[in-house]
């Protein structure tokens, strides 16, 4: 099945949603409302002329700071490699996100007609993120939503067991937000006094090696 | 569950878990009832530490993925980029990719093999596994430097073309010139004759690591009807490649949506019937069979068709040392890549290949940036490894040892 009679296949069977389609790198994209998602899934399960009865992947992502480049040559000092060192956010736990901070990205695959697809969807403004659990619809996506709670701290709604999985017993935060510094918060160290191994704050401060910049010029 | 039941601890360190991995059992007598997978023990962040990276500094972080199987964990972040960024490599690069891929395969299945085999029993097959896997780790010191992280395969093609010689062995005072040159009865030649002499020989290892196991009684009794897998429950919980086959599903990516050059290669998609452990076994060792003519076919175009293994773009590939001596373009262009890399267009893109475990996927997001936006590495065996439980219960406890062999795990890559 190519890509157009995809789409044309989609606009069919998804009637009554608000969808947008979109196809880059010869893959098409749907992007949906979060509300719709479970019901969506369903039907692109269930339609024999779809039939995406594999879920792939699910992909959380953070878009804090999309687009941000650390050398912007106006606001730049002479303080060498400290310019582009960020400050750490410390996350306010009351905060209502951006409506697009947080997205979700589902990859689907139907062996049947041979042919990919990818769900897009926001969690919307609600902290923490939340957004209904797919499991129910593919049971594959139980640890793959385990991970992107673990991970990004997305709620899923109606997931059976979501516990962390990927940190460690005990861990704090979310790693893979951007406001988590990638040295972490914490180390772990054996201390001699005590004759044990104890948790520290991080000894060990941010240097990037190579600036982040964004070329638009190709 | 009864107040009887016993809950046991396996791993994390255990010779059979294949890594770092700590299952809670409970156990009624013998029977496990419920099993809980605890994993992580090996995450180093990989996805977030792409982020702070160029590109290019991260393939070989693609390495430690998988660690049996590196350089196909390398292709599908090279194929994402190179999807990205709108370039295609040369035929010649794509042909090695092939090659090395297969290589890979084998190399892969030949440690699975070995370890599957001693964890259930079967200690002989693990020396003449990692006899051959030996030669193989010579083609990728050959061909990259290393032995097992190569970093061989970049944007644009591969780093370089494959060598027109063989390293040796040398004397010395435990080994004599005699047996030296036994040795390196193989080796005279270039890279290329050396993998012709081990595709060659390779069928008949098989045939000799099948003589010891797929009639062997043992064998049978750990593996047949052990760890049964249905077609639709594969389906469901989102096996990809010998997993899936093995139930029963003929879908293979190279045939379905072939990348590179798989549909110019001839080669057979292995499918198992009852979708137990035993069946995923036989799917394997036909997979080692079906590579090596893949291998073949390899060699075959590549002794005939010498040509660039890299595209000539120099925002992507390195320009060549003897233009930097004169031209100044060159100069800017090395300079440029090497302390900033190239910025890769907005968008994201998700590439698949087929990797000997199953179904291994980058997804890719970038912002116009130097550096990935987004990384998320989709490994194979993470779903695989989440249906322990369901295919374990009921089970003996020394099944569960057959059941991790034939999933096939590796922790670099479920834990990333």
């Amino acid at each position: 099945m190519d890509n157009q009679t995809l789409i044309s296949c989609l606009k069919d069977k998804l009637t009554g949603f608000d969808i947008e389609y979109s196809e880059s790198n010869e893959s098409v994209t749907i992007e949906v409302n979060k509300t719709n998602l479970v019901d969506i899934c369903k039907i692109l399960k269930s339609e024999s002329s779809l039939s995406f009865n594999m879920l792939i992947d699910i992909c959380a992502i953070d878009y804090l700071s999309y687009g941000d480049a650390d050398w912007k040559t106006l606001d730049a000092t002479n303080t060498g490699f400290s310019r582009a060192v960020k400050k750490t956010i410390i996350p306010d736990p009351d905060e209502h996100y951006d409506e697009k901070r947080f997205g979700v990205f589902y990859q689907l695959l139907s062996i049947d007609h041979n042919v990919r697809l990818s769900i897009s969807t926001f969690t919307g403004s609600d902290n923490p993120p939340t957004i209904d659990s797919v499991n129910g619809v593919w049971n594959s996506a139980n640890w793959f939503e385990r991970e992107a709670f673990d991970l990004m701290g997305i709620q899923f709604k109606g997931h059976p067991d979501l516990r962390r999985i990927l940190t460690d017993y005990g861990f704090i935060g979310h790693p893979f937000r951007k406001d988590f510094p990638t040295n972490g918060n914490l180390e772990v160290v054996y201390d001699e006094e005590q004759e044990k191994v104890v948790y520290k704050p991080v000894s060990i401060t941010t240097r990037p090696g190579v600036p982040r910049i964004i070329r638009k010029d190709k | 569950m009864t107040s009887n039941n016993l809950k046991l601890n396996f791993g994390p360190q255990h010779p059979a878990a294949h890594g770092v991995m700590r299952l809670i059992m409970e156990m009624d007598g013998e029977v496990v009832v419920g099993l809980d997978p605890h994993i992580g023990l090996l995450h180093r962040g990989t996805e977030k530490l792409a982020e702070i990276k160029p590109f290019n500094h991260s393939i070989g972080y693609m390495d430690r993925m998988d660690y049996v199987s590196m350089m196909c964990c390398e292709h599908p972040y090279i194929l994402a980029i190179e999807k990205l960024v709108g370039v295609k490599p040369p035929v010649r690069a794509q042909y090695i990719r092939v090659m090395f891929d297969e290589i890979t395969r084998i190399l892969n299945h030949l440690l699975w093999l070995g370890c599957h085999g001693l964890d259930i029993g079967a200690m002989a097959l693990f020396l003449y596994c990692f006899r051959e896997r030996e030669d193989l780790l010579d083609c990728y010191e050959a061909v990259s430097g290393a032995r097992m992280h190569a970093t061989y395969y970049r944007p644009g093609g591969v780093y370089r073309d494959l060598p027109d010689s063989m390293p040796k062995f040398e004397a010395n005072k435990y080994i004599s010139e005699k047996k030296v040159k036994k040795l390196n009865y193989n080796r005279d030649g270039s890279l290329l004759d050396f993998i012709k002499d081990f595709t060659d020989r390779f069928p008949g290892h098989v045939d000799e690591y099948e003589t010891l196991l797929t009639d062997n009684r043992i064998w049978k009794q750990r593996t047949v009807d052990i760890g049964i897998v249905t077609p639709e429950r594969a389906i469901e919980l989102g096996f990809t490649g010998a997993m899936l086959r093995g139930s029963g599903v003929a879908w293979d990516l190279r045939r379905k949506q072939p990348y590179e050059v798989y549909n110019e290669l001839d080669f057979k998609i292995p499918v198992g019937v009852n979708g137990d452990c035993y069946d995923r076994y036989l799917v394997r060792v036909e997979e080692m069979r079906q590579s090596n003519l893949i291998i073949q076919q390899c060699i075959q175009w590549l002794e005939k068709n010498p040509g660039p293994v890299m595209i000539d773009d120099n925002k992507l590939a390195t320009p060549k040392r003897s233009s930097m001596k004169h031209d100044m373009e060159s100069l800017i262009y090395h300079f440029k890549l090497f302390t900033e890399g190239y910025s890769v267009p907005e968008g994201s893109v998700y590439t698949a290949i087929e990797h000997p475990k199953g179904e291994f996927g980058v997804f890719l997001m970038s912002d116009g940036a130097n550096k990935p936006y987004r990384l998320k590495i989709r490994a194979p065996s993470f779903p695989h490894l989440a249906a322990i439980s369901e295919m374990s219960k009921g089970h003996m406890l020394a099944d569960v040892v057959s059941i991790i062999g034939t999933l096939d795990v590796v922790f670099g890559e479920i834990d990333r």
